[in-house]
């Protein structure tokens, strides 16, 4: 892998994630292809979006943190996305899931927690104390105050209730709405260019507040826009297949591993195709070889969280 | 020219700084020295705009430094912190590529790169060009991180403590590359510094301070004085001629 | 505060928690009053089979967690950490669960020696992060880390959960409650007396555990003996107070905290306070919790996650303001 330039690199990754794309989309046909390849597009399309959101959304939400061990989920927008939906069955009953599902509860789920993380963050610049730990010890523990909330909501739940909203509280990447995907794609391309266009500046953010500021960088600003940023795609990915808290943070850790670059010109498109390439790899293998298509998610997260664990372990030096 | 006009920083009940007033001269190197928590670092931050002063303001040639747009700003005057520590991994090299940022907004020019390479044969950094800034000794890192900063090529240079993690030998070394940025190239450096006689040594000029305001400022001469040292340190304080250089001895 | 002071303070506290302590065994469902105690023997039975247990389980959990918070923040010189925010907490909850998977009809005492055992390997697994990696003391890295941990474990909870159906059953869980607490079913607490009886016994090596391995090592302590103990205790406590009320987030992060305030940091000192206000918190709490919505109840993990988030927040905004930002 050495002997690699970092574009060689991301063209390899490239080539293989393409063949795993193709793997999943044409092999194992069964049926009619009129209708079995347009549902797994579909699946394809949620897999872009997710593979987008998490990688990009983990690379840049560490940049800016200057840390590589959290992820913005962690930072209270799962909790808040399952209080979001607990309360939802909790106060209009089970059928509401399935009768509300829709455009306007997408936008409406994101426009709140995009609201929630610029509150957030707005109260906590707003003060003297302007530290990015503090922040995220907020986000974190605002997230374990959610979590008691919704679990002792969901207590209170009957047992058909909970089946229901549990099946929203897991990623679902095998059975999202289509109808939500030309939408999540122009998100992504949008946050897509306005990230692309800053990768210079991100390089720079990597060395810090104090540097990035002497170097001319309105610190502020940019911290401000990258969080603005991170919450609509972390929201987007959320809502369209529901939480992924590791997911992020093993595609970017590999990331930075594999580019062979530092340099976010290199680590975003790759921390973007091992995305696409584990999930489309995962659903394949699970749902031909193991026959077990709906667990792809909570498989990732399992395998993700012991990775993080792996991972803590074997490193020294500074977080 | 950089002023300051009544500066203060305060920490909810505690004031750490000023008010203070002043001013650094253009050219060669002015040392700010002072006992511990008399204000030196919070002073130089403040002027690199790292730190929002509670009150006062900070004018470089006149104009209001926060009024300037950020990046023009930078490339007049860069500043460097005394820690300095990287999530990422970046070698020698692309650290001081990333001091052109300013004048190169990511793309390195071939000027660009000339100004990379001057500043890391400046700093004898050629044979640790391709490591990796962790693989580096404390000393080793702060030249590189210096280099970073000469990279930057401003008029202005602030340097907190830039000899702290360095060896006799390798202080001096920095000291003279110092001098000689000042002197060669015309830059205006400023220095926290906790070595008297390496200021005295190397520096044009020298602030003192002390409890937070400025005690007193002039020539290496007129500060170096048995009276101003021991009243600044709290300490008797003696000076001796050294080869020329007045030398600093606590009194026993 | 000088001890003059310090003495009459205690005194209210004391006094304060016997307070609670008498309501909650008066406050229920079932009502009960001192004059019928005397008069009514099948009140009386229900006074001893539901609510002197309850509050005991209480006032026993309220100091357990209080306590393992105490050691925990010593052992890693942190304030921030208890045994929710470095995962002692989820490692417990993931023991539960797989003796309920292995075997469902588990007596309570397996129950609790496999939620010790593996709370005790989760809070050794945080400190050996902790020594791997460098931070500098009270950084609020830490509690994130440990929080990270805790969430990881909470992932691979709820997958174990998920596969084996007991997604809700774990749900009830982790609110925890106080409110199905009968005779017979607490009696595992009284082992954090043993452990509060030890507390009080070390105290004076804690202490100096607390100032770091190398000072301890120095004044002579058996550094590493000693955060083993300290650890088993805390296990104890966030293993057995699990399986009998379920999860109690931020009651070992609060108590210490604001005792620490007030006195200082000589444990000895402190842990008549700390096990006091530990337990009169969580009573207050359950109380509220029993009051508020009667009758029906809200679990105190509930209210205390959220109150505890609050406080918890501003203590780090507390602290904030000493340091430069």
């Amino acid at each position: 892998m050495r002997a690699f330039s970092p574009n060689a690199r991301l063209v390899i990754a490239a080539a293989i994630v393409l063949l795993v794309v193709a793997c999943y989309l044409v092999l194992f046909l069964r049926g009619s292809l009129a209708f079995a390849v347009p549902r797994r597009l579909t699946t394809l399309g949620a897999m872009v979006v997710a593979a987008f959101a998490q990688g990009i959304g983990t690379v840049l939400f560490h940049t800016v943190t200057g840390n590589r061990i959290l992820t913005p989920s962690i930072v209270g927008f799962d909790s808040l996305y399952v209080l979001m939906q607990t309360l939802m069955v909790f106060v209009f009953g089970g059928s509401v899931i399935a009768a509300t599902e829709g455009i306007p509860k997408l936008l409406t789920q994101t426009a709140l927690m995009v609201g929630f993380a610029v509150l957030l963050y707005r109260w906590l610049f707003s003060g003297r104390f302007g530290s990015l730990m503090l922040l995220l010890l907020m986000g974190v523990v605002l997230g374990l105050a959610f979590d008691s909330l919704s679990t002792f909501l969901q207590r209170l739940l009957s047992p058909t209730e909970y089946d229901l909203l549990s099946t929203r509280l897991f990623g679902r990447i095998g059975d999202v709405e289509p109808s939500y995907l030309p939408i999540a794609f122009a998100v992504c391309v949008l946050v897509g260019v306005v990230v692309w266009r800053r990768r210079h500046v991100l390089d720079v953010l990597l060395l810090g507040r104090d540097h990035a500021t002497s170097l001319g960088i309105d610190h502020r600003r940019e911290l401000t826009l990258a969080l603005v940023l991170i919450a609509v795609l972390v929201a987007f990915s959320t809502a369209l297949v529901g939480p992924l808290t590791f997911f992020g943070f093993v595609v970017a850790t590999l990331a930075y591993q594999l580019a062979g670059d530092w340099r976010h010109r290199v680590v975003l498109p790759m921390a973007f195709l091992l995305g696409l390439g584990t999930l489309a790899g995962g659903q394949f293998v699970l749902q031909h070889l193991l026959a077990a298509r709906g667990m792809l998610t909570v498989i990732i997260e399992f395998v993700g969280g012991i990775a993080f664990l792996l991972l803590l372990l074997r490193r020294k030096g500074a977080l | 020219m950089i002023e300051f006009h009544d500066l203060t920083k305060d920490y909810l009940d505690a004031r750490v700084l000023g008010p203070v007033s002043g001013s650094i001269e253009p050219g060669g190197i002015t040392a700010l020295i002072g006992p511990n928590g008399a204000g030196k670092s919070t002073l130089l931050t403040i002027i690199g705009r790292l730190l929002e002063p509670s009150g006062g303001s900070v004018t470089i040639d006149g104009t209001e430094v926060r009024s300037v747009r950020s990046r023009d700003l930078a490339r007049r005057l860069a500043i460097l912190r005394q820690e300095n520590h990287l999530t990422a991994r970046l070698t020698v090299e692309d650290l001081v590529g990333l001091g052109r940022f300013p004048h190169s907004l990511g793309r390195l020019t071939a000027s660009d790169r000339e100004q990379v390479e001057s500043a890391i044969s400046f700093l004898d950094l050629g044979d640790l060009r391709h490591r990796f800034l962790d693989q580096l000794s404390g000393g080793q890192r702060q030249r590189a991180f210096v280099a970073m900063v000469l990279a930057q090529d401003t008029d202005v240079v602030l340097l907190d403590e830039p000899l702290a993690s360095l060896d006799l030998k390798h202080a001096v070394h920095m000291m003279r590359r110092l001098r000689e940025a000042a002197s060669a190239l015309g830059k205006t450096i400023v220095i926290v510094i906790h070595d008297i006689n390496m200021a005295a040594g190397y520096a044009d000029r020298i602030v003192a301070l002390r409890d937070g305001v400025v005690h007193s400022s002039g020539t290496v001469a007129e500060i170096m004085t048995e009276t101003v040292l021991s009243a600044v340190y709290d300490t008797v304080i003696r000076v001796h001629d050294l080869d020329g250089v007045p030398t600093a001895v606590v009194a026993h | 505060m000088r001890r003059t002071r310090r003495l009459p303070l205690l005194a209210a506290l004391l006094l304060l928690t016997t307070a609670l302590i008498a309501a909650s065994l008066m406050v229920g469902g079932y009502d009960i009053t001192l004059d019928a105690l005397v008069t009514d023997p099948a009140a009386l039975e229900m006074f001893f089979i539901s609510r002197v247990p309850r509050t005991l389980a209480l006032v026993f959990a309220g100091v357990a967690m209080a306590i393992s918070g105490v050691l925990m923040q010593l052992i890693t010189q942190n304030r921030f950490v208890e045994p929710s925010t470095a995962g002692s907490s989820q490692w417990a909850g993931l023991g539960i669960l797989v003796v309920t998977i292995a075997m469902p009809a588990a007596p309570e005492m397996l129950k609790m020696l496999v939620s010790t055992g593996f709370a005790f390997v989760g809070t050794m697994l945080f400190i050996l992060v902790l020594r791997r990696v460098r931070v500098t003391a009270n950084s609020i890295v830490v509690p994130l880390v440990g929080i990270m941990l805790g969430a990881v474990v909470g992932a691979i909870t709820t997958f174990l959960a998920n596969e084996s159906g007991l997604l809700q059953t774990m749900a009830a869980w982790r609110s925890g409650g106080f409110s199905s607490i009968v005779r017979g079913f607490y009696e595992p607490l009284w082992i954090v007396v043993g452990v509060a009886i030890l507390a009080v016994v070390l105290a004076d090596r804690f202490t100096v555990a607390g100032l770091g391995r190398d000072l301890a090592v120095n004044a002579g302590l058996h550094y590493e003996r000693l955060v083993l103990l300290g650890v088993t205790m805390v296990a104890l406590c966030a293993g057995v107070t699990a399986v009998v009320v379920g999860f109690i987030p931020f009651l070992g992060l609060v108590v210490p905290n604001l005792v620490s305030m007030l006195l200082g940091d000589d444990l000895r000192r402190n842990l008549p306070w700390v096990a006091a206000l530990g337990a009169a918190l969580l009573l207050a709490c359950d109380l509220v919790g029993r009051v508020v919505v009667a009758p029906m109840e809200i679990p105190a993990s509930v209210i205390l996650g959220a109150v505890g988030a609050v406080v918890f927040i501003l203590f780090v905004l507390r602290q904030r303001r000493h340091v430069a930002a």
